[in-house]
């Protein structure tokens, strides 16, 4: 590809990138720049300059993430462009064991000098935090796994797809959707490549090369004449795929009420569905609140599981560490060791897996340079276990991690977060169609919108992007202003059916926050389409004067 | 050193300039150094230290805009990164929303550089989280806490003649304390750009209070109460309506939109008793005195006696308006009464004394419908006293609703927003008929 082609457009939108150092985004580089990759024997070298200092200076355990992250996110508005900014972040995050205590140092001074100095920081940290007391640290053993490496099996690195392509594909979009009707549309894609290479005291050198890819947008009609307006966002999920997500497949679509997407996506298509539905969402009615059964579709279930199943099942949460900010969990150690603790029906088998084929958690190793497995932590609606790193395994008496330690960045400390979490797919035969010819009184939601859930993941409110009033087990219209309030187990508890094998999908969110200060984390849900029966509705419709 | 002084800055951003051969360059230099404790169960959790430095360029032919960074700074590199911005605005296209480059502008001194904070060390983040663990190991409570200090500066220039700098430091402070059985939790926040005004003991002291206060809470029917909301309950429900933004009211996507067109302004929308500027020279919550593209950043009512007094206005936008450019706030500063929190809670005959609220979200933009939770301290109050601790609620409120159900407002405090970690100056409020809509079983 010529360089001209592929960076232009890149200077688009100057504004956002004249902040130095955003944390999140690193500092904006020729795009170019994007697919020239570190040699893995350099930093090799360079990690064992790390290991040997630390070392050498006491520590009884080291680890080095030498980490290059790059970002670019195509932005617009209508027929503008808003923004297209490239980004790297570059640097080195060390962490040490010294006197049963943890310390950390990052330094984007990436020389044998600079991570010298950086692993005797890293190690005097651990000497000051260790005089304040607590309990020694205890980490579950790790082989060391020598040299190896994985990479996100991607059929198109979206770096290396023209900025020119991916604009054209936002033109149409936006075009579509104001031939459609739309007053305001906005589109964006964001594609992240983490490049990790790992090293430990274990004998681990692991180098990763991570691809994430998400294309956005969100549609406004506006009735000025009633002072209302409605919208509707994608359908579509952030993904762990490369650019051929892009690329519709009939095959890969959800035929319904609206088109739905599994592993590619077709945006033109989705906006233009969406522009309808934003429309039709300014005149339809207004929801009776009252005991409902739902009709939950995967688009909009994956962040019920997120809330409510993934974050109170991470040990971390459970045992206090994240008290002063997203809080504690109603789950407890002894909740877990009774063995009998009946968190849903049996419809409800939760499974963890970083191994999933297109999922925004797919990685080879962990940020500890642990190698995930496949877990249960739902077993018929039993909890079977919690989410663990190397230095937790034991509370819950297992004797190794569950590979669950993950980093925002070089210049982050790694610490729990959660891998894929999952709704497993019903085992009898059935469609969607059958779901809701079951149903009396109900309402099929499509799509993820407000959130709420108390700080120890019990009292919920959900809101969604569509709703579809079921009666005597049809659709008969379109709802507004519909959110569901549950608590946690007596939600799960009312799982009365889920959907087979052939309706999964995976749903997603890129920005999933946790810790002080505040990282970010890319995870994947999925699930088939699944009622529960019961629920609670509200109509959230308010005035103002 | 990643924090350069006045007079650094405008060499370096003078000689970065010289090497531009664009019709428009602005030159941008942004500098950071601070630090953070986390603590949990009593003990340190991680620690960091870090430090950074960065330069962006952004050179402009006709409407074509290319910006590059930078975080070398020999002559070699500032030629390079000015001659690559200069590359990509070639390529780049027109930005029919291009502004050309603000000339000189006249800016006060900013008030909002701390030596002492400036000066704090990891040993000295030490000692602040310290005192905080004597509180709570002493009355057998478990602490969850987090520390974090920083000094910034930040400076602009460009080919117009436009050149302003800014410096300043910050910390902050919170803690979660719960007993033993899990039964009881309180919370405490503190910011301030003077270090030495942070009690940590005593703030935690408090949080170590309402911990104990809160042991045996009891459920009430959820529904319409009087609630008093201290004031970091106040500035996290309030925070998603610091968005004056009026292009997005003129577009009809706005609680500031107007039936039929056009924007609120002028509209009372509020309890004539909630007055809310920004003021860059406020002494307990400074800002820059500038704006992102260098506007001067002036004491600035957004509401007046509850109606609408300005709006922000990008220089794009206002021109299309033809009225003149507002920057948005750069700081929110509300006006309160004499009131203290005590007199509230002695004058109100049955209401809900609300200590923190949790995970806010929007709900319905066009009226600012909000949902969340209480948390960390709810208490019953009946007869002017606090009877007993409640069960923690879930909300369905809009902070306009609620400001037009305002009863009494006590003397404005910095407040941390719980999520966002932003500061503001919010008085205690208590609030008429606020909706709760569930309970929480949630400690």
């Amino acid at each position: 590809m010529k360089r001209r082609n592929f960076i232009y457009l890149s200077g688009v939108g100057a504004g956002a990138m004249m902040l130095p150092n955003l944390p999140a985004f690193g500092t904006p580089i020729d795009p170019a720049e994007a697919l020239n990759q570190v040699d893995a024997r350099i930093k090799k070298e360079l990690a064992d300059v790390a290991l040997n200092t630390a070392k050498s200076k006491g520590a009884s355990y080291a680890d080095i993430r030498i980490g290059r992250y790059l970002n670019q996110a195509v932005i617009t508005r209508e027929t503008r462009v808003l923004n297209v900014a490239n980004a790297e972040s570059y640097g080195v995050g060390i962490r040490v064991l010294v006197n049963g205590c943890w310390g950390f140092a990052a330094t984007n001074n990436v020389t044998k000098d600079g991570i010298a100095k950086t692993a005797e920081r890293a190690v005097a940290v651990a000497k000051a935090n260790a005089k304040i007391g607590g309990k020694p640290v205890q980490l579950a053993p790790q082989k060391g796994f020598g040299e190896v490496s994985w990479k996100t099996p991607i059929e198109k690195n979206a770096f290396e797809v023209p900025i020119k392509e991916k604009v054209d594909l936002l033109m149409s979009v936006n075009g579509a959707a104001l031939a459609g009707g739309a007053n305001f549309v906005n589109s964006t894609i964001l594609a992240i490549n983490e490049q990790k290479f790992f090293a430990s005291t274990d004998g681990s050198y692991i180098d990763q090369d991570i691809h994430r890819l998400y294309p956005n947008f969100s549609v406004t009609k506006i009735d000025s004449s009633k002072g209302a307006f409605e919208t509707r966002a994608a359908l579509s999920s952030p993904v762990g795929m490369g650019y051929e997500y892009l690329i519709p497949s009939e095959a890969e679509k959800v035929q319904g009420i609206v088109t739905r997407y599994k592993n590619r996506y077709d945006m033109l298509e989705d906006v233009k569905n969406a522009t309808k539905n934003a429309t039709e969402k300014v005149s339809s009615k207004s929801v009776e609140p009252g005991k409902y059964d739902l009709v939950l579709d995967p688009s909009h279930l994956w962040l019920t599981i997120h809330e409510s199943v993934a974050h109170p099942t991470e040990l971390d949460r459970v045992l206090g560490y994240e008290a002063n900010y997203a809080g504690t969990s109603f789950l407890s150690v002894d909740k877990l060791k009774s063995g009998n603790f009946k968190f849903g029906s049996k419809n409800m088998n939760i499974v963890a897996d970083r191994d999933q084929k297109g999922s925004l958690g797919a990685v080879g190793y962990d940020d500890e340079g642990v190698q995930p497995k496949k877990f249960d932590i739902v077993k018929d609606g039993i909890l079977t276990n919690f989410q663990t790193i190397r230095d937790q395994a034991h509370v819950i008496g297992l004797k190794e991690s569950q590979g669950c330690c993950y980093a925002q960045t070089w210049s982050d400390v790694q610490f729990q977060r959660m891998p894929n979490v999952s709704l497993a797919p019903g085992k009898a035969k059935l469609s969607v169609d059958d779901m809701i010819k079951s149903v009396e009184k109900g309402i099929y939601i499509v799509g993820n919108g407000s959130f709420s859930i108390d700080q120890q993941r019990y009292n919920f409110q959900f809101g969604g992007q569509l709703f579809y009033e079921i009666k005597n087990g049809k659709i008969v219209g379109m709802l507004n202003d519909v959110a569901y309030q549950a608590t946690n187990q007596e939600f799960w508890n009312s799982c009365a059916a889920v959907c087979d094998e052939s309706d999964y999908r995976l749903g997603g969110a890129f920005n999933d926050g946790k810790g002080q200060p505040g990282q970010s984390n890319a995870v994947s849900h999925g699930s088939s389409t699944t009622k529960f029966t019961g629920v609670n509705v509200i109509n959230v419709k308010r005035k103002i004067g | 050193m990643p924090i350069l002084n006045k007079e650094e800055a405008q060499a370096l951003l003078k000689k970065v300039l010289s090497y531009s051969k664009a019709d428009a360059c602005e030159v941008s230099l942004g500098g950071s150094e601070g630090g953070n404790i986390r603590y949990a169960l009593n003990a340190v959790s991680t620690a960091g230290d870090i430090g950074t430095l960065g330069l962006a360029v952004s050179s402009t032919y006709g409407k074509k805009t290319g910006t590059a960074t930078i975080n070398e700074f020999d002559d070699a590199s500032l030629e390079k990164v000015v001659r690559r911005s200069e590359e990509l605005a070639q390529l780049a296209p027109p930005n029919p929303e291009y502004m050309p480059p603000l000339g000189p502008q006249t800016f006060k001194d900013a008030v909002t550089y701390n030596e002492k904070t400036a000066a704090m060390t990891p040993e000295s983040r030490a000692e602040l989280v310290a005192k905080s663990l004597e509180v709570t190991k002493a009355a057998n409570l478990s602490a969850a806490g987090f520390l974090e200090n920083s000094t910034d500066f930040r400076a602009v220039m460009n080919s117009a003649g436009l050149f302003a700098y800014n410096k300043s430091s910050d910390v902050t402070f919170s803690v979660t304390t719960r007993n033993a059985e899990g039964t009881g939790s309180g919370y405490a926040a503190r910011g301030f750009t003077d270090v030495s005004k942070l009690d940590t003991y005593g703030a935690t002291k408090i949080a170590a209070q309402k911990a104990t206060g809160s042991v045996g809470a009891r459920a009430i029917e959820p529904g319409k109460y009087t609630v008093i909301l201290e004031p970091t309950a106040a500035t996290y429900m309030m925070e998603n309506m610091f968005r004056f933004d009026a292009r997005s009211a003129d577009e009809g996507r706005s609680f500031l939109s107007k039936k039929g067109g056009g924007t609120r302004l002028g509209e009372k929308l509020l309890d004539e008793k909630v007055t809310i500027y920004s003021d860059p020279f406020h002494p307990e919550l400074p800002s820059g005195t500038w704006s992102g593209d260098g506007m001067p950043l002036e004491k600035t009512y957004w509401f007046d006696k509850g109606v609408v007094k300005n709006l922000s206005y990008s220089r794009y936008w206002a021109e299309k308006k033809g009225v003149k450019p507002q920057p948005g706030p750069s700081n929110i500063i509300m006006e309160g009464g004499n009131m203290s929190l005590e007199e509230m809670i002695k004058s109100t005959e049955r209401g809900i004394l609300v200590s923190r609220l949790w995970y806010i979200r929007m709900v319905d933009p066009q009226v600012l419908a909000l949902t969340g939770l209480t948390r960390d301290g709810t208490f019953y109050i009946e007869n002017g006293k606090i009877k007993f601790p409640i069960k923690n609620m879930r909300f369905n409120e809009s902070p306009i609703i609620m400001l037009n159900n305002v009863e009494a407002l006590g003397k404005p405090e910095r407040a941390i927003s719980v999520e966002s970690y932003r500061s503001y100056m919010i008085p205690p409020m208590k609030i008429r008929d606020f909706t709760f809509s569930s309970l929480s079983d949630a400690v």
